[in-house]
């Protein structure tokens, strides 16, 4: 049953099953140089997730501008055209900015560790993923500064929209999507081959961590998604610059036609910023409830039905675009169907708290907030399926309600849960308590507050994207916005904490938590900058 | 800190018992077909399946959470799976959704029957109004934002329908199935309507469709739904529904008033008269890219004030307003505006905010070009 293995790696030193100081006497550049030139999954790690929690802070500072124009009814602050400028900027910003980033930074710190690998398969291919995120991001906010404004149809940028209709500078945001889409899909193939190829010895594919088997499902989505995304873009260059009309129907092109494709890429996609999130959760859970995850092997079979199923329901973007019936029907049963494996995961993460040994440290705090509010997006994406009542709910708030459910008190929160459990393991310190709890707190108050009355002005008749609404729409958006300024606040407690792990605090063991099971709480905390450089020896547990 | 958690906690109760909130709901309107009252029973079944499941997940959380914790001293049991027990929470929601599936797939064949309808109306989508077009009835016109501009930018009281008003609002009448035929000249739009629960895309080359019978009478209002570029939020649609004799009469009324229009493309018109009815046109149709003092938003829409090219070349003017400019967001004003609008428009822009071409264009003019054009 045992997988094949890779030829196991001759040790440089006889001492360290674990330990690190296999970097001696081997060429390190210093300052600037070491992050530009590092292979180190470690470094690329952090490079990954600073890059995403700045992204983070732009996007949010973008959201905020959204949010303080709908303050109150009028147009107070900005001019429609920016305004839509600030509503495709922050969607574009942290879909591909921010939580994708965060996500692929997690994978490069914690995939090796969780399996026992020395470092990714790839490392140099990992450091050219990582450094073309900020050349493309750089590339997509100088669009903001150039004749026309930057991209302003909003992130799914529907043609006509985005062809005959946009803004000079579409040519550039097409160019830094093309890198942002190169980025992903070469960290996708390095995570592919170091999780198929570096396990530790005796880990069978059923004994990985469940982050690691979320993200081999996520790795697989992004290599079948992506260059779907890269094609309809090259379309659009194409219909821009050299006279096509795949989406211009006076030249006979279809703009249906777009939306099919963007969504085969999109619909995936917004599985690919929630499976990893998935893991994340399924490892915090039976940490500090001190109990094992409950059915493990349905987990992974649920993820990758997930996975399956989210190639089959693109279309439920499009219930009034004008689809024949049977599409619609057919498009309406796969959604639904979608409920089920999403379903079985949240039972089994219920399950494994029932007799558990339960304590609320903050990464169980953000994990606990993480089910509860995922669960609502998952009501409310239940709701959506109905493709009847989706004539109803379709381009409003209740939509926009929906997603934000699911990737900000979601795929955020378990971002969050994730780095509150690792710290110890990145910094060697324990996150200040006190200060965690009220992140914690008004985090949950902030985007509470900021996303649940849009259900209500969305049902209510709310469309999405207008810089200005009717008076009826008013209180909802005055509590959504003081939401959003007092969660776009409290981030700020996030980088507090980040900064005061990494100068000191609490020491942590190597088992920072006292129920944890996987193999990177067998390294040293603060990881040294090489482990595993001799496989470690992996017992499993028996099924 | 405190302090501004109790003070945001106070605000979002005094927001909540707000009258206003609760008058105008929380909630999906129930409507006024009876399409709208299947779609929106839909919804309530499927919230309510939603709150129980959440009831009964959330509970057994949060019972776990406070009865098994480690401060209490739990000790953690050792199982992890039960075959039994995931078939059965795998088997049950889908008998759930298959259940929830059988109403749902009633109610969408219903909404697709457009078949049979008393009166068919198209309806285009155009950056930002909507121009409705009684089909078999030669009557047609454009619906654009009634709120002014003053009331967007604060600088007058806002009205009670702020955003949700129309110059001219369509027209249907009651009890009758009304065919709607969508489609769009520019970008895609959507014509909603919560009270009808109609919402459909109007996408350029294709026809769409749908239908509505009102059981009352009265004005229902919505909105653009599908971003469709700068004014997206300010393209309001309007329905007045009334009973079938008024409808009669209404009709009656528009089409005495679009043979008088077509009648006046004949005579001659002075530079004022096309001025006064050019300055009305061009408010309502082109201001919203040029801008109203003519000074537009470069690169995406020129300016027309100073326009030397304009100036010095009327045909290539007329043409442009005719024809559109392919490729670019100038569309075709072919068969939006009448030959008495196109001939005023462009008198307007050849002689307003400085500009002094000093010549006018005639409707007739205008007319035999068009004619010509149709051969």
């Amino acid at each position: 049953m045992a997988s094949q293995l890779p030829p196991k790696p001759t040790p440089q030193h006889s001492t360290a099953t674990a330990g690190g100081m296999a970097e001696s006497g081997h060429y390190r550049p210093r300052g600037l140089m070491r992050w530009l030139l590092t292979t180190n999954h470690k470094e690329i790690g952090t490079l990954y997730l600073l890059f995403s929690l700045t992204m983070f802070f732009i996007g949010g500072i973008f959201a905020l501008v959204v949010r303080a124009e709908l303050f109150q009814p009028g147009l107070q602050l900005v001019q429609p055209e920016f305004f839509n400028q600030m509503t495709t900027m922050h969607g574009l910003i942290m879909v591909f900015g921010a939580i994708m980033p965060a996500f692929v930074g997690l994978a490069n710190w914690m995939v090796p560790l969780q399996i026992g690998a020395p470092d990714m398969a790839l490392p140099r291919l990992n450091n050219f993923s990582f450094w073309l995120l900020p050349v493309a991001f750089l590339l997509l906010l100088s669009t903001l500064l150039m004749p026309g404004g930057g991209p302003n149809f909003g992130w799914t940028f529907y043609a006509p929209l985005s062809t005959t209709y946009a803004p000079p500078s579409t040519s550039f945001f097409i160019l830094s999507l093309h890198l942002a889409g190169i980025s992903s899909i070469l960290g996708a193939i390095n995570i592919i081959a170091t999780i198929l190829n570096l396990r530790a010895p005796g880990m069978r594919m059923m004994d990985m961590p469940l982050f690691v088997w979320t993200w081999l499902i996520t790795a697989f989505l992004l290599i079948a998604v992506m260059p779907v995304l890269a094609g309809v873009i090259t379309m659009m260059l194409m219909d821009i610059n050299f006279g096509t009309s795949f989406f211009n129907a006076a030249g006979g092109g279809d703009p249906v036609l777009f939306q099919h494709l963007f969504w085969f890429f999109g619909h995936p996609e917004v599985y690919i910023m929630i499976l990893p999130a998935f893991g994340i959760v399924s490892a915090i859970i039976p940490t500090f409830s001190r109990k094992r995850l409950f059915g493990y092997a349905s987990m992974v079979y649920a993820t990758a039905a997930i996975a399956i199923l989210s190639f089959m329901v693109w279309a439920h973007h499009m219930f009034i675009v004008g689809l024949p019936l049977v599409a619609e029907l057919f498009f309406m049963y796969t959604t639904m169907l979608i409920a089920v494996p999403t379903g079985v995961k949240v039972f089994n993460w219920v399950a494994t708290m029932f007799r558990g040994s339960i304590s609320f440290e903050p990464p169980m705090l953000f994990a606990l907030a993480f089910v509860v509010q995922f669960t609502v997006g998952g009501f409310s994406g239940l709701m959506l399926a109905i493709a009847p009542a989706d004539f109803q709910y379709h381009d409003t708030y209740f939509v926009v309600a929906h997603f934000h459910y699911v990737l900000v008190p979601g795929a955020l929160f378990a971002i969050l849960a994730g780095a509150y459990y690792w710290l110890p393991k990145w910094t060697g310190h324990y996150p200040p308590l006190r200060l965690s709890q009220w992140h914690f707190w008004l985090s949950v108050i902030g985007v509470n507050l900021t996303f649940f009355p849009m259900h209500f002005s969305g049902l209510a008749g709310m469309p999405r994207r207008i810089p200005d609404y009717a008076l009826q729409f008013a209180d909802f958006n005055l509590a959504s916005s003081l939401g959003g300024f007092l969660f776009g606040a409290s981030q700020l407690l996030f980088v507090l904490v980040i900064i005061k792990c990494v100068r000191g605090g609490e020491k942590a063991p190597a088992k920072a938590w006292e129920g944890a099971e996987d193999l990177e709480w067998s390294v040293p905390s603060p990881a040294p900058l090489h482990t595993f450089e001799t496989p470690p020896t992996f017992h499993p547990r028996e099924h | 800190m405190r302090r501004l958690l109790v003070w945001m906690a106070g605000g979002l109760t005094l927001a909540a018992l707000n009258p206003m909130a609760l008058a105008n709901g929380w909630n999906m309107p129930e409507g006024v077909t009876a399409l709208s009252r299947d779609i929106y029973s839909l919804h309530m079944i499927i919230f309510w399946i939603c709150v129980v499941i959440g009831v009964i997940v959330f509970g057994a959380m949060f019972y776990s959470l406070f009865r098994y914790r480690h401060s209490r001293g739990a000790k953690a049991a050792t199982f992890h799976e039960h075959t039994s027990v995931e078939v059965i929470w795998t088997a049950i929601p889908l008998l759930i959704l298959v259940a929830m599936a059988v109403p749902a797939t009633a109610t969408l064949k219903t909404m697709y029957d457009a078949s049979e309808a008393d009166l068919d109306v198209m309806v285009t989508g155009q950056q930002w109004r909507w121009r409705y077009d009684y089909l078999g009835e030669d009557v047609a016109f454009t619906s654009n934002l009634g709120t002014p501009r003053e009331q967007i930018s604060g600088t007058s009281e806002k009205g009670e329908n702020y955003l949700l008003e129309v110059d001219e609002p369509l027209v249907l009448p009651v009890g009758q199935k009304v065919r709607l035929l969508l489609t769009s000249d520019d970008v895609i739009h959507s014509w909603w309507v919560p009270d009808l629960a109609v919402k459909q895309d109007a996408v350029p080359g294709f026809v769409n469709e749908n239908w509505v019978r009102i059981d009352e009478p009265g004005i229902y209002r919505g909105q653009c739904a599908e971003l469709c570029g700068r004014d997206h939020g300010f393209m309001p649609v309007v329905v007045e529904a009334v009973e079938p004799e008024r409808f009669e009469e209404w009709m009656a009324q528009r089409k005495e008033a679009a043979q008088q229009e077509a009648m006046s493309a004949d005579r001659e018109w002075g530079l004022d008269e096309l001025m006064a009815r050019g300055e009305q046109t061009y408010g309502a149709v082109c201001a919203a890219c040029h801008q109203p003092d003519g000074s537009g938003s470069p690169p995406a829409f020129p300016a027309l004030a100073g326009n030397q090219a304009l100036l010095e070349e009327p045909d290539r003017h007329i043409s442009t307003v005719i024809d559109g400019v392919a490729g670019s967001a100038m569309p075709a004003f072919r068969n939006t505006l009448s030959p008495v609008e196109i001939a005023a428009v462009v008198t307007y822009e050849r002689n307003a905010w400085g500009n002094d071409a000093g010549d006018s264009v005639q409707p007739s003019e205008i007319a035999e070009r068009l004619a010509a054009q149709g051969e």
